[in-house]
């Protein structure tokens, strides 16, 4: 069983039976947040494989797999250019060291869609550098030339003569590393680039692998956190004798989120929180009304924002249009609801501390463990578990799942490991959701119905204002988040004269990226927008977007193989019906062909075809893996994702009140993946945000109703 | 008091009203059993219960006593079972949080219906929740691990 770090390492070399030698040094510590490390012109092996005697050959992998897949597209990288037998190949998750800096980013962290295509050169060329140390190490012992030597399934070979990577690892390991090494092409991969089985599956599906929430530690005591009613609130007295009462109740602390319950176990300490008599001062969050925001939003919209794109003048050409379309569209909060509860385990000892968690932001959380401990980051040792799901919930630039399970630790005190646990419920009320948004649009049509002038505005919290990231990613008062898939549209780049500005307004919501981000709201606007002026023009949907898209090869590459293996324009049996949607984001193109029937006022969702193009594919398994998946999440955002707030209070706790798709709801998904040699892009995001503006077209179709809300409202 | 967990007899002193998912997590160590919701709407904490699938999050552990309790650790002690290597085999697995829970219902429903139909999958299979959304290779793997279990039977 591969696991991560640290621990896993110290059995692998108790159990195994094999000396580890080889490709393995200790990763270095020290740690700047933010600070991208001096990168050398080719990666340290020794930080990203290692070799066993046993043959084994075990990848270090810099990023979180929380479901996406990384613990086997990495591995992939690593064994094309080692030239490994891919049975031999072992994971294992990377410590919290700079040398695991995101190299597109600079910190360690796991988002943005941006797993593979970050790593595609470093993990190649680990193995590569590995590669050409085993075949000098070979041709030493030989005394042939390297030139004479290649690398087989795990052997260098030379002529007649064999020995194994195994053999080999320790006098390699001694070689001066090349100065250069030449990458394969794409076109003669042998590992990479084909569907290939996750490696991470026997552990999964035995109950072996283990979550954040599986940690379990000698002497570990749980805890849960009772937090105020509403954002902002603050405790204002406290009676906690009932709460002491409950056998199994340990302590009663307080910490900046709340007052934390802690049990010898969960139950103890939930039955203590229910006991628990608290005043909240509630200050102003209480006064959040659903209603009263969307109110005050869509009177924002009417006003003018800040410019995020602009050409032209769109007020002129508007008036000077043949015809003008208008619509607003509004989206609601959302939490992620990934299936494990967030969580956190901290150890703090006199030199050091540890955290166990499922994580997408290492750095962060080491820097925060560290300011509340008083310790030094290097002093921080971070376990990255498995991710029960992640959709950038585990991604807060406050750290605040760690952050407050520090705190719990730390007022817990005398070195005892405190594993703070989340409820469904706290996790659905608990805030970092997708921010709610609100877009209106006036777009006027020229006598040939392409667009001649484009006006929208968008108004919703920044995600980003108060983190880190803002001095990198607001520019010019723009959150980028709030207006991607809007400001670098095609449609619009393409309108003569075009304004796209933005509010943010500031609430006390916390708000934080969902999976694609602003892409999960701006697809639907543009695509079902774009839907409505096809309509206007009296032009089929395919027909129009091929119109607007023409200089967009990429767009115009995945519209047409989508619409071509769906069907387009064949007539369809059942009271089925057909709408599509194309969008770019992280990188990838992607569109879809939804066909949907409506009954009742109930919408069902038959088949999505998908076509993507992500530039170089490393795992075509995965990828088809993330997009349906991104079709589910995308259609649960659809159908059912809204929380509302009443007195400040979030409306919805758990899956019955806040629900996903369920398996006799999910669509056959077909995928089809554009072959290619360019620039590698996410996959991860891109098959979110066509899903829902392509459903809403199919029901336009059936129904003749524009759906411009989310979730849809049939009646 | 007694708990029989995978053939095994357990002795745990725990609050009758405790659930049983607990039980098994925080005081056998168990960890394979996951939590998800605590109020039966996700599935992820399926086990057995004198082989029927039960959600361990409502089940009191005191009326568990007597009765034989099955585990993802305890499915197939001896290897892969027809349904893990299915589910291997159809690549099913995501961030792989709620796949003991659906592999232990997909046990419960082979085990009463060999060779179930497309509706009895979807019927059984929709009382849990995977946010990866694998449902479609959920699907397969229901009917591959039917095959591989009337091929060696």
């Amino acid at each position: 069983m591969s696991t991560q770090s640290g621990l896993s390492r110290r059995r692998f070399l108790k159990t195994s039976g094999a000396l580890v030698v080889g490709f393995y040094v200790a990763p270095r510590t020290g740690l700047a947040a933010m600070q991208p490390p001096a990168a050398p012109a080719l990666p340290d092996p020794n930080a990203f494989l290692r070799i066993g005697e046993d043959e084994s050959v075990t990848v270090i992998v810099a990023h979180s797999e929380m479901g996406q897949g990384v613990w086997t597209a990495l591995p992939m990288l690593v064994a094309e250019e080692l030239g490994c037998d891919w049975a031999k190949v072992r994971v294992e998750e990377a410590p919290a060291a700079p040398v695991y800096a995101h190299p597109a980013f600079g910190m360690q962290m796991t988002g943005g869609s941006s797993s593979t295509w970050s790593e595609l050169d470093r993990y190649r060329y680990a193995g590569a550098v590995a590669r050409e140390m085993l075949i000098q190490a070979a041709a030493d012992q030989w005394k042939v030339d390297p030139s004479a030597c290649r690398v087989e399934s795990g052997f260098v070979v030379s002529g007649d003569k064999r020995l194994s990577f195994g053999k080999l690892a320790a006098a390699a390991q001694k070689r001066t590393p090349p100065a250069t090494v030449r990458l394969k092409d794409p076109k003669e991969w042998k590992i990479a680039g084909r569907p290939t089985k996750r490696l991470d599956s026997p552990e999964k599906v035995t109950g072996q692998a283990k979550f954040g929430l599986d940690v379990r530690l000698p002497g570990m005591l749980t805890a849960l956190v009772a937090r105020a009613p509403v954002f902002g609130g603050t405790v204002k007295s406290l009676r906690a004798e009932k709460a002491k009462a409950v056998p199994g109740v340990k302590a009663v602390v307080q910490v900046p989120s709340g007052v934390a319950i802690v049990g010898e176990h969960f139950w103890a300490a939930k039955l203590g929180r229910d006991a628990l008599e608290i005043d909240w001062d509630l200050s102003a969050g209480a006064d959040l009304d659903t209603q009263r925001l969307r109110e005050e939003f869509r009177a924002t919209a009417g006003t003018p924002g800040t410019k995020a794109a602009s050409a032209g003048d769109a007020d002129a050409a508007m008036s000077g249009a043949a015809k003008t379309v208008e619509a607003e569209y509004e989206f609601p909060y959302l939490a992620h609801a990934p299936m494990e509860p967030l969580n956190c385990t901290v150890r703090i000892g006199p030199d050091g501390a540890e955290v166990w968690t499922g994580t997408q932001f290492q750095t962060m959380d080491q820097g925060v463990t560290a300011k509340i401990t008083g310790l030094k980051p290097e002093q921080v040792k971070i376990h990255t578990m498995f991710l029960g799901g992640g959709f950038g919930r585990r991604a807060t630039p406050t750290s605040d799942f760690v952050s407050e399970a520090v705190q719990v630790a730390k007022a817990v005190g005398s070195g005892v490991p405190v594993k703070v646990v989340w409820t469904r419920e706290d996790d659905i009320r608990g805030g970092y959701y997708r921010p709610m948004y609100v877009h209106r649009l006036r777009v006027g049509l020229g006598a040939d119905g392409k667009p001649v002038a484009w006006r929208q505005t968008i108004v919703g919290q920044s995600i980003l204002e108060g983190t880190p990231f803002a001095p990198m990613m607001i520019k010019n008062g723009i959150d980028d988040t709030s207006v991607e898939g809007v400001a670098d549209s095609p449609y619009v780049k393409g309108t003569p004269s075009h304004l796209v500005d933005l509010h943010s307004p500031k609430k006390v919501i916390p708000v934080l990226w969902l999976r694609s981000v602003g892409h999960s709201h701006t697809a639907f606007v543009m695509e079902t927008f774009v839907d409505e002026l096809a309509q206007a023009a009296g032009q089929d949907p395919l027909e129009y977007r091929r119109r607007l898209l023409s200089e967009h090869p990429r767009h115009l590459g995945v519209l047409n193989l989508a619409a071509e293996k769906a069907g387009w324009g064949r007539p369809l049996a059942g009271g089925r019906v057909r709408g599509l949607a194309v969008h770019e984001s992280f990188g990838s193109w992607m569109a879809q062909v939804a066909e949907v029937s409506v009954a009742s006022g109930r919408v069902r969702v038959h088949r999505v075809v998908c076509a993507v193009d992500c530039g170089i594919c490393v795992n075509p398994a995965g990828v088809r893996a993330q997009v349906e998946g991104a079709v589910a999440f995308g259609l649960s955002a659809a159908l059912y994702g809204e929380l509302t707030f009443k007195d400040g209070r979030v409306q919805q706790s758990n899956f019955h009140d806040y629900p996903i798709l369920r398996l006799n709801e999910m669509p056959d998904v077909e995928v089809h993946i554009v072959s290619s040699s360019e620039k590698a892009g996410g996959i991860g995001e891109p098959g979110v945000p066509p899903a829902a503006p392509a459903v809403a077209n199919a029901i336009f179709a059936a129904t003749g109703k524009r759906l411009r809300q989310l979730p849809f409202r049939l009646a | 008091m007694k708990l029989n967990v995978n053939g095994k007899d357990h002795d745990v002193a725990a609050p009758d009203d405790m659930p049983l998912l607990w039980v098994l997590r925080d005081i056998v160590g168990l960890t394979g059993t996951k939590f998800g919701c605590g109020m039966a709407q996700c599935g992820a904490c399926t086990v057995h219960l004198d082989g029927q699938a039960v959600r361990s999050c409502v089940t009191p552990v005191a009326s568990v006593q007597g009765r034989a309790v099955k585990t993802i650790e305890g499915l197939s002690p001896q290897g892969l079972s027809a349904i893990q290597r299915a589910w291997i085999e159809e690549d099913v697995v995501q961030c792989g949080y709620c796949q003991p829970g659906q592999i232990m219902t997909a046990a419960a429903l082979l085990a009463a219906r060999p060779k179930p139909s497309d509706a009895e999958i979807d019927n059984a299979m929709s009382a849990n929740l995977c946010r990866c959304g694998t449902y479609l290779r959920i699907r397969a793997a229901v009917k591959r691990a039917a095959e591989l279990a009337g091929r060696t039977a």
